[in-house]
């Protein structure tokens, strides 16, 4: 019945960005193309700073996605939630606009009576057990999350685990920023299964700078490469979900 | 899940004693007596509604209330005691000057958790308090359903007669879905021993790492992971050494149903007799394993035995004197 996808971009920091694009406004361009940003900022026994946290916060807002602050140890189970937080969202968004255009006016699932609410979660319910997801996962690897990296990888093996369980597909792509070479390099190419990660992640190396802000840049066009690729293969219709963004 | 504990959620939900929470939809209305607890998905308040005491839980996301007050609304469906989570009363919206809050009410269970209750009563009824799980377990997924979050805060013991049950289903999930909320202890993902799927074998997962909880009350992380360290840690618990059997097929995925788990705890008991934990302290505990004479339990247990076996007995040559007369009466009519 909905044919549509949903896309995310996971970031994982743990401070501030400092070269390149506003990340903020990144993250409002991958709003406008129907891409929700969601960050979630690591803290070790260190606290994140007021500027970082401003500004993850700031990316979340901007992104339509949900923020998070976590110690190190509750990473596993806080990337799994935001990330089903921020589908649900983006559900509950698509089905309010549909209940908007049957109902007229601004009726949200919330104006409805409880009782009538009950149907319109199984719905929201039964969309984010199916429905195509796309999780695009940004990584700071500069220098002050190095150790934090192993947790970092458990979380998103973790994270795949728990997405596989629906019955929806999924895909993922990994990518690191500061790269070798680049602000941003490709780690993983867009893939169903995240486990092929535990033999590239140790060969990660970290840098000084934090570009953010390129970093989104360059995970957007991750995204249209891969629609790209995919109208080659087969005319897919701008799917539904990309439509009521 | 305390870490999704939403800052702006927790302050929007935090009403003081005495506020009196009235219903847009049903013009109830409910005083709160104070706070019982607050989770991932809201906050749980004691309230008075016409001089009963009832459970009001609120969030300002209203997704989790509906997502649970439909959880709540099918057991209501399944028939017999009520024993699968609380029975929902009212449902509605409460509108502050803050903004609106949506709440459900549901039956206070009152009682203490799962380990608080075996820390008073002693460690004598791990096994029928497990026994009871089990059943309303089975009962659950006879109905479709997997608990999901199953943990011993969730558990409550209400009585006398001492009676578990579960609370908060915010984690409960159709079978065959993803599983909506987990805690990492208790997740069979997280020991890395299957997945996140909502099936029967996920939730008996979760009861054998509740009987592990019983014997490290402060629960303990990964290291290795796997079925090693938590075979490990079962042998070194001398109360939990006779269970080893039941909770390895449980930690594993054996189990096909929450009735076969039961059987099998069930069987273990009235074979071993022995090796039911006394409410004794660990030293007795062990004097009288080396000495297995006179304990009285044992004795009592065997005593019933005979008395069934006597009875089966009678049983039989009733059935067989039933069988014969009516098989000559038959006879007799053909014969005429």
């Amino acid at each position: 019945m909905y044919t549509g996808k949903i896309r995310q971009i996971l970031l994982i920091t743990d401070g501030c960005s400092n070269q390149g694009d506003d990340p903020i406004a990144m993250a409002a361009l991958a709003r406008e193309q129907g891409i929700t940003v969601n960050v979630i900022g690591v803290m070790e026994h260190d606290v994140i700073d007021e500027k970082g946290m401003t500004e993850i916060d700031g990316i979340a807002m901007s992104g339509g996605g949900v923020s998070q602050i976590v110690y190190a140890q509750q990473l596993s189970q806080t990337v799994q939630m935001v990330t089903r937080k921020a589908m649900n969202q983006t559900i509950q968004g698509v089905v309010n606009r549909e209940l908007q255009q049957i109902l007229g006016r601004s009726q949200t699932m919330e104006d409805l009576p409880p009782e009538k609410r009950g149907e319109v979660m199984e719905v929201v319910d039964e969309l984010g057990e199916t429905v195509e997801l796309e999780v695009l996962i940004l990584v700071d690897t500069s220098a002050s999350m190095k150790h934090k990296l192993e947790t970092v990888k458990e979380a998103l093996l973790d994270l795949s685990l728990s997405l596989n369980a629906r019955t929806g597909e999924n895909q993922f792509s990994v990518y690191v920023f500061p790269g070798k070479k680049n602000d941003v390099e490709k780690l993983l190419d867009w893939t169903p299964k995240l486990q092929s990660l535990t033999s590239i992640f140790s060969q990660l190396s970290t840098g000084g700078i934090t570009p953010t802000g390129p970093a989104i840049r360059t995970a957007l066009s991750a995204f249209s490469q891969k629609r790209s690729l995919r109208s080659l293969l087969a005319r897919d219709d701008e799917s539904f979900f990309e439509e009521s963004m | 899940m305390h870490v999704m504990m939403n800052h702006s959620l927790k302050s929007q939900c935090k009403v003081s004693p005495g506020t009196v929470i009235s219903g847009k939809w049903h013009g109830n209305k409910y005083s709160i007596i104070k706070e019982l607890g607050f989770g991932a998905n809201g906050v749980v308040y004691l309230a008075k509604y016409n001089d009963t005491q009832v459970a009001l839980k609120m969030s300002d996301n209203g997704m989790s209330i509906t997502s649970e007050v439909n959880v709540l609304k099918s057991f209501a469906k399944v028939q017999g005691p009520s024993s699968l989570g609380p029975s929902l009363l009212d449902v509605d919206d409460w509108q502050t000057n803050r903004g609106r809050i949506s709440f459900y009410v549901m039956e206070y269970i009152h009682g203490p958790d799962f380990l608080s209750f075996l820390q008073q009563k002693g460690k004598s009824w791990t096994t029928v308090l497990f026994l009871q799980l089990l059943n309303d377990l089975d009962n659950l997924h006879e109905n479709g359903w997997v608990f999901g979050d199953l943990k011993p805060e969730n558990l409550i013991v209400t009585g006398p007669p001492p009676k578990i049950r579960c609370i908060d289903v915010g984690g409960t999930t159709i079978q065959g879905r993803a599983i909506k909320e987990f805690t990492e202890f208790y997740d069979r993902g997280y020991w890395g021993l299957g997945g996140r799927k909502a099936e029967r074998s996920y939730d008996l997962f979760s009861v054998a790492m509740i009987m592990i909880n019983t014997a490290y009350p402060k629960r303990f992380t990964k290291t290795t992971g796997g079925i090693a360290q938590l075979r490990e840690a079962i042998r070194q618990k001398s109360e939990l050494i006779p269970f080893e059997k039941v909770m390895l097929n449980a930690l594993q995925g054996h189990y096909t149903s929450a009735k076969q788990m039961r059987t099998d705890l069930l069987s273990l008991l009235n074979d071993h007799p022995s090796s039911i934990p006394k409410q004794s302290p660990p030293k007795a505990y062990s004097t009288v394993q080396a000495k297995p004479s006179q304990g009285s339990p044992p004795i009592s247990r065997r005593h019933y035995r005979k008395k069934k076996k006597k009875s089966s007995w009678i049983e039989f040559f009733v059935i067989a004197a039933v069988l014969a007369v009516l098989y000559s009466g038959y006879i007799f009519l053909k014969l005429l």
